[in-house]
C-alpha cells in the first residue's frame, strides 16, 4: 500500500515530468497559451499515458526484446487515435484549438519513457498508478503554466475576465511568451527545491 | 519565385522551432555545443526531407483505401523504419558520414518535429495555411516546405548552441542555471524572430 501511494505521488511532486523530468516540451509550450487548453492537453496525455502503462505491462513478458520500442510506439498510437478520434466527435472545439499536438502525443517523450523505464519493469497495478500520478503531475504543470499565461496574456484566468486586457502583456500568449514563462517557473520549483 | 518565399518563410517567418514548437527536446538536448548542433541538424535535414516525401505518398494510399484514421500509427512506424533504414545504408555507404551522424538518428525516431512536418504536408488545409499566398499543393511544394524547415532547425539550433557556449562563462543566478535560463534564451530568440512576421 505504502508503495502504492509512492508511486502514485511520485509523477506529481518528485518527479514531475515538466518541473523536474523536463520532458515532454513540445506540447507543454505550445497549447499553454490559456488553463482550459493546457488542461485538456494535460486530460488527453493522461489518458494515453494510463491506458498505453497498463497495456505494455500486461504484454511486457511476451513482447521480445529487440522489437521493444516499435511494439511500444504501436500501442501508444492506438491510443492516441482513440483519444484523437473521440475528441474530433465530441470536443470538437478543443479539438481545433489543440490542432496538430494531439497526434504528437505519440512522440512525446513522457510517455515512451515512462513505458520503457516502469511499464516493462512493474505489475499492472503499479504501472497504471505511475501513469495516473505522472499525468495528473503533467496536467498539473501545464494548467499552472497556462493559467499564468493566460492571466499576463490577456488577463483572464479559466476565461473569466480578471483585469482589463489593455493592461496585459500580449507577448505571453504569444511564442516567445511561453519559453519566458516556463523559464521562470522552472527557476522558482528550482528555488523551492533547493530549500 | 513562389518556391523561393516557401523557402524564406519556412526558415525565418514560421522557424518550426521558435514559432511552431516542434523539436523543443532536441533543440533543449543538443544545443550546449556547436558541434553537436550541426551535426543534429544535418541529420534532420536528411530524415525529415526524405520522410516527409515517403510520407506523402503513403497519404494518397490511405486516402485511395479509406483508411485514414490509421494516420498516425502508420507514419510512426514508417518514420521509425525509415530512421532504421537509413542508419544502415549510411553505415554501408559512407563510414564517415555515419560517424558523423551515427549517434543522432535514433534520437530522431521520436523527434516531434519528423512527425510533426510530416503530418501537416499530409493535410492539404494545414500546409496550405502555412504556405505563402499562390503555393499549390503537391510533392514539390510539400518537399521544398520540409526541406527548408529542416534548414531553419539547423539555423536556430546552432544560433542557440552558439548563445549557450558563451553562456557557460557566464554569471548566472543559482536558481536559473540549467534549464532556466536555456528557455529565457531560446525566449529571446524567438522574439527576435518574431521580426520576421510580415516579410512574406
Amino acid at each position: 500500500m505504502n508503495n502504492a501511494m509512492k508511486t502514485l505521488t511520485n509523477g506529481i511532486l518528485k518527479e514531475n515530468p515538466t518541473f523536474v523530468l523536463v520532458l515532454g516540451m513540445c506540447p507543454t509550450l505550445a497549447t499553454t497559451t490559456s488553463a482550459v487548453n493546457g488542461m485538456a492537453m494535460g486530460l488527453a496525455t493522461m489518458f494515453v499515458l494510463i491506458c498505453s502503462n497498463i497495456v505494455i505491462s500486461l504484454l511486457k513478458n511476451l513482447i521480445p526484446d529487440k522489437v521493444r520500442i516499435p511494439a511500444f510506439i504501436v500501442v501508444i498510437a492506438t491510443f492516441v487515435t482513440i483519444v484523437q478520434l473521440v475528441m474530433q466527435a465530441y470536443l470538437p472545439g478543443i479539438y481545433d484549438v489543440l490542432g496538430l499536438f494531439i497526434p504528437l502525443i505519440v512522440v512525446n517523450c513522457i510517455v515512451l519513457g515512462r513505458a520503457e523505464a516502469f511499464a516493462a519493469k512493474n505489475s499492472v497495478g503499479l504501472s497504471a498508478l505511475d501513469g495516473i500520478g505522472m499525468g495528473l503531475g503533467f496536467t498539473m504543470a501545464l494548467t499552472i503554466l497556462g493559467a499564468v499565461r493566460e492571466l499576463l496574456g490577456s488577463g483572464s484566468v479559466f476565461g473569466l475576465n480578471i483585469y482589463n486586457d489593455q493592461f496585459a502583456a500580449l507577448i505571453f500568449v504569444l511564442a516567445p511568451g511561453a519559453f519566458i514563462a516556463l523559464a521562470y517557473l522552472l527557476a522558482i520549483v528550482n528555488k523551492l527545491q533547493k530549500k | 519565385m513562389v518556391y523561393f518565399l516557401i523557402f524564406i518563410s519556412a526558415i525565418f517567418v514560421n522557424n518550426i522551432v521558435l514559432s511552431q514548437f516542434l523539436g523543443i527536446c532536441p533543440f533543449l538536448g543538443v544545443s550546449k555545443k556547436i558541434d553537436t548542433a550541426l551535426g543534429m541538424s544535418a541529420a534532420v535535414t536528411f530524415v525529415l526531407t526524405l520522410a516527409t516525401i515517403v510520407t506523402y505518398l503513403l497519404q494518397k494510399l490511405l486516402v485511395m483505401w479509406q483508411i485514414e484514421f490509421l494516420q498516425t500509427i502508420l507514419f510512426i512506424l514508417i518514420i521509425a523504419a525509415l530512421v532504421q533504414m537509413i542508419e544502415i545504408i549510411l553505415k554501408k555507404i559512407s563510414p564517415s558520414l555515419y560517424q558523423a551522424l551515427g549517434v543522432f538518428l535514433p534520437l530522431i525516431t521520436t523527434n516531434c518535429c519528423i512527425l510533426g512536418v510530416a503530418l501537416i504536408v499530409a493535410d492539404q488545409q494545414k500546409l496550405l495555411a502555412k504556405l505563402p499566398l499562390g503555393a499549390d499543393y503537391g510533392l514539390l511544394s510539400g518537399t521544398i516546405y520540409a526541406f527548408a524547415t529542416a534548414i531553419g532547425f539547423g539555423l536556430a539550433l546552432i544560433l542557440f548552441a552558439g548563445i549557450r557556449e558563451q553562456l557557460a562563462l557566464a554569471k548566472v543566478p543559482q536558481a536559473m542555471k540549467g534549464t532556466p535560463i536555456a528557455l529565457l534564451t531560446a525566449g529571446l530568440l524567438a522574439m527576435a524572430f518574431m521580426g520576421f512576421s510580415g516579410v512574406v
